[in-house]
């Protein structure tokens, strides 16, 4: 904290409660206080592909290569990526990748 | 415009309950009722003192911060950590209600005056003097080991899912009922051992009784001991005196020595009693600690009504307390050299500040620890044992009475001490000493108000010490961070 530095162990503790309730909304990989790097939770922890980083805070380990869209932003997640109309245009746009991990390379490139 | 501002509009800002103080140059805030210590920068203290002088509108406190030339973004910070720290507030203070312990809180430890006799007959003796309140009369004079091992059979029951537990043995002279002490710590080691639970002893004694045999015995079964003795010959024999008047000193001096030199497996404590006759601080603290060769001393002025002789009333007090100054000083000086001073009052409330202790009860009486007599009848602590006051069951008809215990917490509650509402030492104090209250004031339930003045002094002279130690050679506190 800026104004009060925690001394005794209580102290810290209030110090953790302060941060807890008034930190702040973070922007992917931007280096916080402790030169830490802010990843989002979920995503990166699973095996999804084409989130912005892998678990390192790179993009060498993604499953697809970064410049695809996002696979999982289109069913299970709000963001508003560019990827496939999966309701209209593109229904079967993932038929032939049952499981992510191991058929990637067969989702389809979609031309609108 | 922030979410609080949005929500507050017109609230003036108030300053919430602390301690402020300095120390080596550095300016702190002592949290009540949290406990916690802060350092607090220039921009915050200015606004702590705006605050203090005008209560302020936030518009106001930010207009007179931008004139003093601080940035936006530097008040906008400082106000929200003052404000979510609760340093400071818009509104009325209104403190959170005191919450009650859970039902049946885990026992951790029993004191068993395993004896009512003593072969000694000092002056202020709150077990045997005017102020008694102890009625022995049909009781035994010794507890059998029969007793004992009930008591000990309660404390496994009671402590729940405490991994260790703790067994104090008193008096009386202690030492008197060596038979029942020493087959006492063989049970508790078996019971424990089945329980899967690891137990500690800890022991108080004159020491008149000591030798060899005994003090082998200590130190294999790695017992604490407390010694109360008060200082050289003349302080000391001129309240802790043998029945014919004889003084103790010569007598206990040389046991002391031996124990200090054969036991190594617990540390082992003097504990000072300070009265009328008996205030010389320093005088007693370097005779202990270099002629007799303790390690720690403790100091506690004798529990007395006023109108006693012994009792040490307020102009002694305040001798007392510049005793305790003067030493807790020097305990400061060792302390930035990274050395271990043996004046164990500062220690032992540099360990609660160190942790942010914040109390709902002034000890563990009632609540942790259970005191039980001769006859095994449970009590709130040592001090109330085979009196009127603080029954709590009895360790074979029932054992601990629940619906008293309960009653009793739910009465001496700092929620209830209306007293100690705006003290900001109430963290720490909490209120005082249940017997001291009661011979003082009739009433368990009574603030000790007599000790307010000195316990914030105490308090406060701490606090520096400890501020100054944070600052110079933090890492000394290390050792208070323990368990």
């Amino acid at each position: 904290m800026h104004s009060l530095k925690p001394i005794n162990r209580k102290a810290r503790k209030v110090e953790a409660a302060v941060i807890a309730a008034t930190g702040d909304v973070q922007a992917l990989q931007k280096r916080g206080g402790e030169g830490k790097i802010y990843y989002p939770m979920g995503c990166t922890l699973n095996f999804t592909p084409g989130w912005e980083v892998d678990i390192s805070g790179g993009v060498a380990g993604l499953c697809q290569p970064v410049e695809r869209d996002l696979f999982d932003c289109h069913l299970g997640c709000g963001w508003p990526a560019q990827v496939p109309d999966h309701l209209n245009n593109a229904v079967d746009w993932t038929d032939k990748c049952a499981s992510a991990t191991n058929d990637w390379r067969k989702i389809d490139i979609v031309f609108p | 415009m922030s979410t609080t501002e949005a929500l507050t509009p017109a609230l003036t800002y108030r300053q919430c309950e602390f301690h402020a103080f300095e120390s080596a140059g550095t300016q702190f805030v002592y949290l009540v009722p949290s406990g916690s210590i802060f350092a607090i920068d220039k921009i915050g203290r200015e606004i702590l003192d705006r605050v203090k002088d005008i209560s302020p509108t936030r518009e106001e406190l930010v207009g007179f911060l931008t004139e003093r030339g601080y940035a936006p973004a530097e008040i906008e910070t400082s106000l929200m950590e003052l404000e979510f720290s609760e340093v400071i507030q818009r509104g009325d203070l209104i403190p959170p209600k005191p919450k009650l312990p859970e039902k049946n809180f885990p026992l951790q430890r029993v004191v068993l005056n395993i004896t009512n006799q003593c072969n000694l007959a000092c002056t202020y003796c709150y077990e045997y003097s005017e102020d008694k309140i102890s009625k022995t009369d049909g009781k035994p004079k010794y507890m059998t080991p029969s007793v004992a091992e009930s008591s000990i059979d309660m404390l496994i029951k009671e402590s729940g899912d405490r991994p260790s537990i703790h067994v104090t043995f008193f008096g009386g002279e202690t030492l008197l009922n060596f038979p029942t002490l020493r087959t006492s710590v063989d049970y508790a080691k078996r019971k424990c051992a089945e329980a899967g639970k690891h137990v500690e002893f800890s022991l108080t004694t004159n020491a008149t009784m000591l030798n060899e045999q005994i003090v082998d015995f200590i130190s294999e079964h790695n017992i604490g001991v407390t010694v109360s003795i008060d200082g050289d010959r003349e302080l000391n024999d001129k309240m802790r005196v043998f029945s014919d008047g004889r003084g103790s000193y010569d007598v206990i001096v040389p046991r002391i020595k031996m124990l200090l030199q054969r036991h190594k497996t617990n540390s082992i404590g003097a504990r000072v009693t300070l009265s009328s006759g008996n205030s010389h601080v320093r005088r007693i603290y370097e005779h202990l600690t270099q002629e007799v060769g303790f390690y720690a001393v403790g100091f506690s002025p004798a529990t007395a009504n006023p109108n006693r002789l012994y009792s040490i009333g307020e102009t002694k007090m305040e001798t007392v307390l510049q005793g305790f100054e003067d030493l807790a000083w020097e305990y400061r000086d060792w302390a930035l050299a990274g050395r271990q001073h043996g004046f164990t009052n500062v220690n032992d409330t540099l360990k609660e500040l160190h942790s942010g202790m914040s109390k709902a009860y002034p000890c563990g009486a009632g609540l942790g620890l259970l005191g039980v007599g001769t006859a095994g009848d449970i009590s709130l602590c040592h001090r109330f044992v085979d009196s009127d006051v603080g029954k709590m069951g009895h360790v074979d008809k029932g054992g601990v009475d629940h619906a008293a215990r309960d009653q009793f917490l739910g009465t001496h509650h700092i929620g209830a001490r209306y007293d100690c509402h705006t003290c900001w030492a109430r963290p720490v104090c909490a209120g005082g000493c249940y017997h001291e209250a009661f011979v003082h004031y009739g009433d368990t339930s009574a603030a000790t108000l007599h000790y307010c003045d000195w316990i914030r002094g105490w308090n406060d002279l701490c606090l520096r010490i400890y501020g100054e130690i944070s600052q110079q050679n933090p890492s000394f506190l290390d050792r208070f961070s323990e368990n």
